[in-house]
């Protein structure tokens, strides 16, 4: 027998009452801590990607577009660019280094990135088997693709295009599997990685046929509006296209310079990755600050529902309470017992919210692995987690404090004699 | 043993009362009776130290208590007097055992589980110890209050109508029980009661 005992006794005697008290809090704990595991491991997710990249060059377009797709693989690539057009940015002294990237085919879900090695480099990216691609047709594995689709070194299989299931397949050429990487944490991991001169190989002949099928009106049209010589003509079949180019500078201040000078000067676009992502998450910053605003509403419920059921029942209780007095409890002490309830019920919410919250991302991540191939780690603790918990502690204790005083106000002698 | 000398209490200036004395010796029982009105439970609760007396004196086991401080008469009260009150009132959440024991925890002693079985045995409700109070039937009800009331071994029993809501057999059967146990425990009984059926079972008494 003891006050702890007392006061379990006493939750457990209303276990409707005392039950919902704990499902809100529970619930409002969950959502507040979801939140900031999501966001937490969004924006370590987010910033690790971006890592050692400046600046992306692309087709004009959206420029969150343009990172959402070059960097993170999560939206539709903008558009092509000429490679001429780029390599020419390349020799300008200001550019460090430059990873060109050919988007837009898929292989069941997973994107196909025409690259060179420089982008595996990029990443620090080791083989589990296999090698890096020499020749076109060949093709490196993130280990996530290779572990989900059950691909290995020597496997062949023919890409789609686009990025729904049911793009039409390139039969006609197929890739070969020829190295698996480690896990990097990245997006790498969720990517098939092949040298560009294969997307070109693929599409080649996806434009034959399409041309074949009826854009000879597009190729008129062309020809029309652009009075060049056959020979300049010639020049632009052959010319390779590319989706974007990773930039990083040697000087980030200068390379702002050359940035202003291609959105003026070329069709190409650029854009910043840290601009762009601070962008993104200012839009989803209003989201989350609406939903943690009305996860602290649920909390406070949940304390004016310890408040009301205490105080309904210190008012059953009062015969009761001047019992435990008359048999030598002091007023502190029931005060306490009291405090006590509300400590509980705001502990175990805690408890069960945050073990709600690690399932609910645990769903997300398994929802969010299938339709973009990113995951989350679920298993950590946050320090915010800490503060949470002492602030669902004292809004217990407010709860519980505020008619738990009426203990001081009860007269024994009147309250014992009355019944 | 418990004694009081010129014990006054007064609620307001019109409502007050002047308690006649009485001793009742270890081992003894004094019957008090007086119909409603006429501050029974007042002079309990005086006992009891619930109430502070406005003037006179009491002395439990030759101790003067009316002059205790709050704080130390509770503790005093914990320790040396049980209470049987009218209506049997636990803690709700609790069952019969805890209850019992709740008194020696409440009173800072340690928990006395063999003496509340015992009590349980010998007051005939040993077949309810891990039910809820509000399980058992009134007469059951007040068999547990009185096993409270001795779980403390206190020195002096304070009944108030403890067989008011009691039949003749009970009635009996319940004064028969705190005699037994007042005996085994060396402690004295005083009941405060209406109830003229008390008068032929105990010979010392006062009139209100």
């Amino acid at each position: 027998m003891n006050l702890l005992k007392i006061s379990w006794s006493n939750l457990k005697d209303k276990p409707l009452t005392s039950f919902l008290s704990i499902l809100l809090m529970a619930l409002g704990i969950a959502i507040i801590s979801l939140l900031l595991l999501a966001g937490k491991q969004l924006e370590e997710k987010f910033t690790r990607n971006v890592a050692g990249i400046d600046m992306v060059v692309g087709a004009k377009g959206s420029p969150l577009q343009l990172i959402l797709a070059s960097i993170y693989q999560i939206d539709a690539p903008t558009g092509n660019i000429s490679l001429d057009e780029t390599n020419r940015l390349t020799r300008n002294p200001l550019v460090k280094s430059a990873i060109p990237l050919s988007m837009g085919d898929s292989y069941q879900g997973y994107r196909i990135v025409g690259s060179n090695e420089k982008y595996l480099q990029h990443f620090e990216a080791e083989y589990e088997s296999g090698k890096v691609f020499s020749e076109p047709m060949e093709m490196v594995l993130g280990a996530k693709v290779a572990k989900n689709l059950e691909l290995k070194v020597g496997d062949t299989f023919a890409s789609q295009h686009g990025y729904d299931k049911e793009g039409d397949v390139h039969e006609e050429k197929k890739f070969k599997v020829v190295g698996i990487l480690k896990n990097t944490n990245s997006v790498l991991d969720q990517l098939m990685v092949t040298p560009l001169e294969s997307v070109w190989a693929v599409h080649d002949e996806h434009h034959e046929e399409e041309v074949g099928k009826g854009a000879n009106a597009l190729k008129l049209l062309e020809e029309d509006t652009s009075p060049t010589t056959d020979d300049g003509h010639h020049h632009e079949e052959e010319s390779k296209e590319i989706t974007s180019m990773l930039i990083k500078f040697r000087n980030p201040a200068m390379g702002m310079m050359m940035a202003r000078s291609i959105n003026q000067n070329t069709t190409m676009q650029t854009a910043s990755p840290a601009i762009e992502i601070n962008r993104l998450f200012a839009l989803m910053g209003f989201g989350i600050d609406t939903l943690k605003i009305i996860a602290l509403v649920i909390i406070i419920v949940s304390g004016l529902s310890v408040f009301v059921s205490l105080y309904n029942s210190l008012k059953e209780r009062k015969y009761e309470m001047a019992l435990m007095l008359s048999m030598g409890a002091s007023r502190t002490k029931l005060f306490f017992l009291l405090l006590l309830e509300g400590l509980i019920i705001s502990s175990i919410g805690f408890v069960i919210g945050i073990a709600l919250s690690r399932l609910g991302l645990w769903l997300m991540s398994k929802n969010v692995e299938q339709n973009f191939h990113y995951d989350f780690n679920v298993l950590s603790l946050l320090t915010e987690e800490l503060w949470l918990f002492i602030g669902a502690l004292v809004i217990g204790l407010l709860a519980a404090a505020i008619p738990s005083l009426g203990i001081y106000k009860i007269d024994i002698s009147r309250t014992l004699a009355d019944e | 043993m418990i004694a009081t000398q010129n014990l006054t209490f007064s609620y307001s200036s019109e409502k007050s009362f002047a308690f006649p004395d009485f001793s009742c010796a270890d081992r003894e029982t004094m019957l008090i009776l007086g119909k409603s009105g006429k501050g029974k439970t007042t002079f309990l609760h005086l006992m009891a130290l619930l109430l502070k007396p406005t003037g006179g004196k009491i002395q439990i086991n030759n101790q003067e208590i009316s002059d205790l401080s709050v704080g130390s008469a509770a503790d005093f009260r914990a320790k040396n007097v049980g209470i049987i009150y009218q209506k049997p009132h636990f803690v709700h959440s609790l069952t019969v055992l805890e209850n019992l024991l709740l008194t020696n925890y409440l009173a800072g002693k340690s928990q006395a589980k063999d003496l509340a079985k015992h009590l349980a045995e010998s007051l005939g409700f040993a077949e309810h110890l891990h039910k809820k109070t509000t399980q058992l039937s009134q007469g059951e009800q007040q068999r547990v209050s009185i096993a409270r009331a001795l779980m403390n071994k206190p020195s002096v029993i304070l009944a108030d109508e403890p067989t008011s809501s009691l039949d003749d057999d009970n009635c009996l059967k319940v004064v028969d029980l705190l005699k037994k146990q007042i005996e085994e425990i060396g402690a004295s009984l005083v009941v405060v009661t209406h109830d003229q059926r008390l008068k032929d079972v105990v010979e010392k008494r006062i009139n209100l």
